[in-house]
């Protein structure tokens, strides 16, 4: 049994922690938080550029180093664990998915490169308003190529170049089915408005397509499924992301209760705290032991895939929003202060669990994923 | 990242299975989940118990001679020599057979290993051989009535008298001291010491005059546990393991080997309980369709498979020749409270009918009800989950333990409760 990764995948771990320590600092995080005018932080961006972190699971024909889907988990897990406030889920973990897993050759060649260089920044345009995404509240429509409706939220979609965006297409009678398009925001159909959320350190717009120029991608009519599949594969880096942020919740919850006093104590020592981290870690535990499954199938393209991810991404938003309430309440006052930290992560840990969809959603996805084994 | 043994695993592996397809009934189909794998102590009846004990016996005495029967033992000792993921391995393809180990675990396991770093050269050579063949068994005299998460404030007499001892009180939880032919025990010699310093580490047969065994009737009707009672037993200085006052550092080598069990834990458990849902009929309609319950099933999913993988990475450390991470602190605190949990869910989807527990009516599956009960027991037995959560806080978080005043003061001066 070789359930790990291996040491060269360690290796590039370790770096990343030691390079996100020191470029991705809380300074950094809160530049974006406190500055409406900051989307991302462009410096954290191009030194990961730089690094070649959104090059490594792009094919080396296409401008990428050709590396595994393990790579990015490890750097997925370290982008979680520091904040880091940069749009490159968004960016690798689905738009670069979607053009890789469905993209023509010429659409390939002309945005992965770019992509992997970081020079353009991708999105997914998806839900438009409140609720489940479902055939009967997507409105958005394609009409002789041309693309109108409202997509919100849109994550880093101030900051996004290109987006794939789910519509209803003319050409297709299913008023149940889907497709996708492939629609660069530097034009005057598409405009994006900065949204107010939960997260403002991974900020989101709602974007309005007005007959805008868009390029079909994959099968006209086969949107759900494509989403479907992609969303799987983003699910297992969602999770590493969030097993990032659990474990530090829980070191932060740690430290601060060794350092603080009361009743002439530090107050981990009192088995209420202790036994409240003592479920962290475990819940934290289990989270990341389903991320690796999820990673196994990621990387060796099981029919397990939709299992594994969905298993993985239930665990670990349950796990990372669990460790970032007990930290928040672990800190007591100065818990719910700007000043302090604990905030960043409460923040992050809902973000994450819902924008591609909620803990409730992806519980159904396992279920029915596992009916659909037991068939077969 | 894979799932498959190296080329010494799997090479040990095919041994193994080899002499278990020889030797061994191998489980079918739906026979080989965990909860129709009941152990033979919960067996009703005398007659079936004694048999049990007698096959267990036998399967023993095979595994023995085919150098399977103590992985980890020592060669010297008639066992394998083998390394903790040989351990493993076994344990893993023995599951697949109808057989049962659980007898001698604690021998093996524990007090074995306690013999082979404490004793005397002629006691292993008197001792070990038969408890490795499963001619004798052993029980471990561990809890009290006032000692059970805290084991170092036991009370048990130990008094020196010439060149004996003299044992005078009561051990409690005792796994099998009702067919255990010897025991290793821990007792107070020095009450005036502190609590960890005054304790005396012995072994002792079972047929000592003044031990009375009386087995505990479980809330599930089954007796897995005894009473044991110590009326001025008398057991010769030889039979002393350590020295007198170092029965806490003994202990601590008996129980550090209780950790290294790494079998399945047998139990009511995520599958389980999803082949009900597709079975039973909830207000509107099959269970498995009505979506609240859809949601409860991956949550067990999810701890399920968690506990699993969690496993598969302590098993890579093993493989590795490492030292495993948190599986076994974290693997019996979530299994027993799921179990609790899921026994529970299945009753309430069973609705009106889920409290019969009838044995004698083939119409009504008994394993949840009996699971609701059985659990109970779990959360308990073998580190409470409170203490589970301060191991966790304290050993492997860093935490800092509470205040004790019981590290300094002399044991006859602590306070004492109620001991039931």
């Amino acid at each position: 049994m070789n359930f790990d990764f291996s040491d060269d995948q360690k290796l590039l771990k370790d770096q990343a922690r030691k390079f996100l320590s020191d470029k991705c600092t809380r300074k950094v995080v809160r530049t974006v938080l406190d500055n409406t005018d900051s989307q991302y932080s462009k410096e954290l961006w191009q030194e990961i550029v730089a690094m070649g972190w959104t090059a490594t699971a792009i094919p080396e024909e296409y401008g990428g180093l050709g590396l595994g889907m393990l790579e990015l988990c490890v750097i997925a897990e370290e982008l979680g664990r520091s904040l880091a406030p940069i749009p490159f889920s968004s960016s690798i973990y689905i738009f670069a998915e979607f053009l890789k897993a469905y993209g023509s050759e010429e659409q390939k060649q002309k945005y992965l490169p770019k992509i992997a260089s970081g020079e353009m920044i991708g999105s997914f345009a998806f839900p438009e308003t409140k609720g489940t995404p479902r055939a009967s509240n997507l409105k958005a429509k394609v009409e002789n190529n041309k693309l109108s409706g409202s997509k919100l939220p849109v994550n880093d979609g101030m900051v996004a170049d290109v987006l794939i965006v789910a519509a209803n297409s003319d050409s297709n009678q299913n008023h149940n089915s889907l497709s996708l398009y492939i629609v660069e925001t530097n034009q005057d159909g598409v405009e994006s408005k900065l949204l107010e959320t939960l997260d403002p350190t991974r900020p989101s717009s709602q974007t309005v397509f007005h007959n805008a120029e868009c390029d079909q991608l994959g099968d006209i009519g086969e949107g759900w499924s494509m989403i479907e599949n992609i969303l799987n594969r983003a699910a297992v880096l969602f999770a590493f992301e969030q097993v990032g942020g659990a474990q530090t919740s829980l070191d932060e919850a740690k430290k601060y209760s060794v350092e603080r006093y009361a009743f002439g104590k530090p107050i981990g020592s009192f088995q209420a705290l202790k036994h409240r981290m003592a479920d962290m870690y475990v819940k934290n535990e289990l989270a990341k032991s389903n991320a690796y499954y999820g990673a196994w199938a990621l990387s060796s393209d099981s029919v397990e895939l939709p299992v594994a991810a969905a298993g993985a991404r239930v665990s670990a938003s349950e796990a990372f929003h669990f460790a970032s309430k007990e930290n928040l309440q672990i800190h007591g006052g100065v818990g719910f202060t700007w000043e302090y930290d604990c905030h960043l992560f409460y923040r992050r840990s809902k973000m994450l669990s819902l924008n591609i969809g909620s803990i409730r959603k992806w519980k159904e996805n396992l279920i029915s994923n596992l009916e659909k084994r037991n068939i077969s | 990242m894979d799932f498959n043994d190296n080329e010494k695993e799997a090479k040990f592996r095919s041994k193994v299975r080899e002499f278990l397809d020889k030797n061994a009934r191998k489980r079918t189909g739906s026979s080989s989940s965990a909860a129709n794998a009941a152990a033979p102590e919960t067996l009703q009846g005398k007659a079936a118990q004694i048999k049990a004990l007698q096959d267990a016996k036998n399967w023993q005495a095979k595994k023995a001679e085919a150098g399977l029967a103590a992985i980890l033992w020592p060669k010297e000792y008639g066992g394998f020599g083998g390394t903790p993921i040989e351990q493993v391995i076994y344990q893993q393809e023995e599951l697949n057979y109808f057989v049962h180990s659980g007898y001698f675990e604690i021998g093996i396991g524990m007090l074995g290993p306690t013999m082979m770093t404490w004793g005397k050269d002629e006691d292993k050579i008197r001792y070990l051989p038969k408890m490795l063949t499963g001619e004798e068994i052993w029980c471990q005299l561990f809890s009290e009535p006032s000692a059970g998460s805290d084991l170092a404030g036991i009370k048990m007499k130990a008094e020196k008298d010439g060149d004996e001892w003299v044992l005078n009180g009561q051990k409690v939880w005792t796994s099998g001291a009702h067919f255990a032919d010897y025991g290793m025990i821990v007792a107070r010699s020095d009450p005036n010491a502190v609590k960890h310093k005054g304790l005396t580490y012995f072994f002792l047969d079972m047929k000592t005059p003044g031990i009375e065994v009386k087995p505990i009737e479980q809330i599930s009707g089954s007796s897995n546990f005894n009473e044991v009672f110590f009326n001025d037993v008398r057991i010769p200085d030889s039979q002393r393991l350590g020295n007198e006052g170092d029965g806490w550092k003994v202990s601590l080598t008996t129980l550090m080997n209780e950790r290294l069990a790494v079998g399945d834990p047998a139990g009511l458990d995520f599958d389980e309980i999803f082949e009900i849902t597709r079975d039973l009929e909830v207000e509107d309609g099959l269970a498995i369709n009505n979506s609240e319950v859809r949601q409860k099933m991956a949550d067990w999913y999810v701890q399920s498979r968690g506990l699993k993988y969690t496993k598969y990475r302590s098993i890579t450390a093993l493989s590795k020749g490492q030292t495993p991470g948190p599986e076994l602190s974290i693997s019996k605190l979530v299994t027993a409270s799921k179990m609790q949990d899921v026994s529970s869910y299945a009753l309430d989807l069973m609705d009106m009918g889920g409290y019969v527990l009838d044995e004698k009516n083939p119409v009504l599956n008994n394993v949840f009800q009996k699971g609701l009960l059985f659990s109970t027991a779990m959360r308990i037995a073998g580190g409470t989950d409170e203490v589970l959560r301060n191991i966790i806080a304290e050993r492997v978080l860093g935490l800092p333990q509470d205040t004790r005043e019981d590290k300094t003061k002399p044991f006859n001066e602590l306070p004492s409760g109620k001991t039931n």
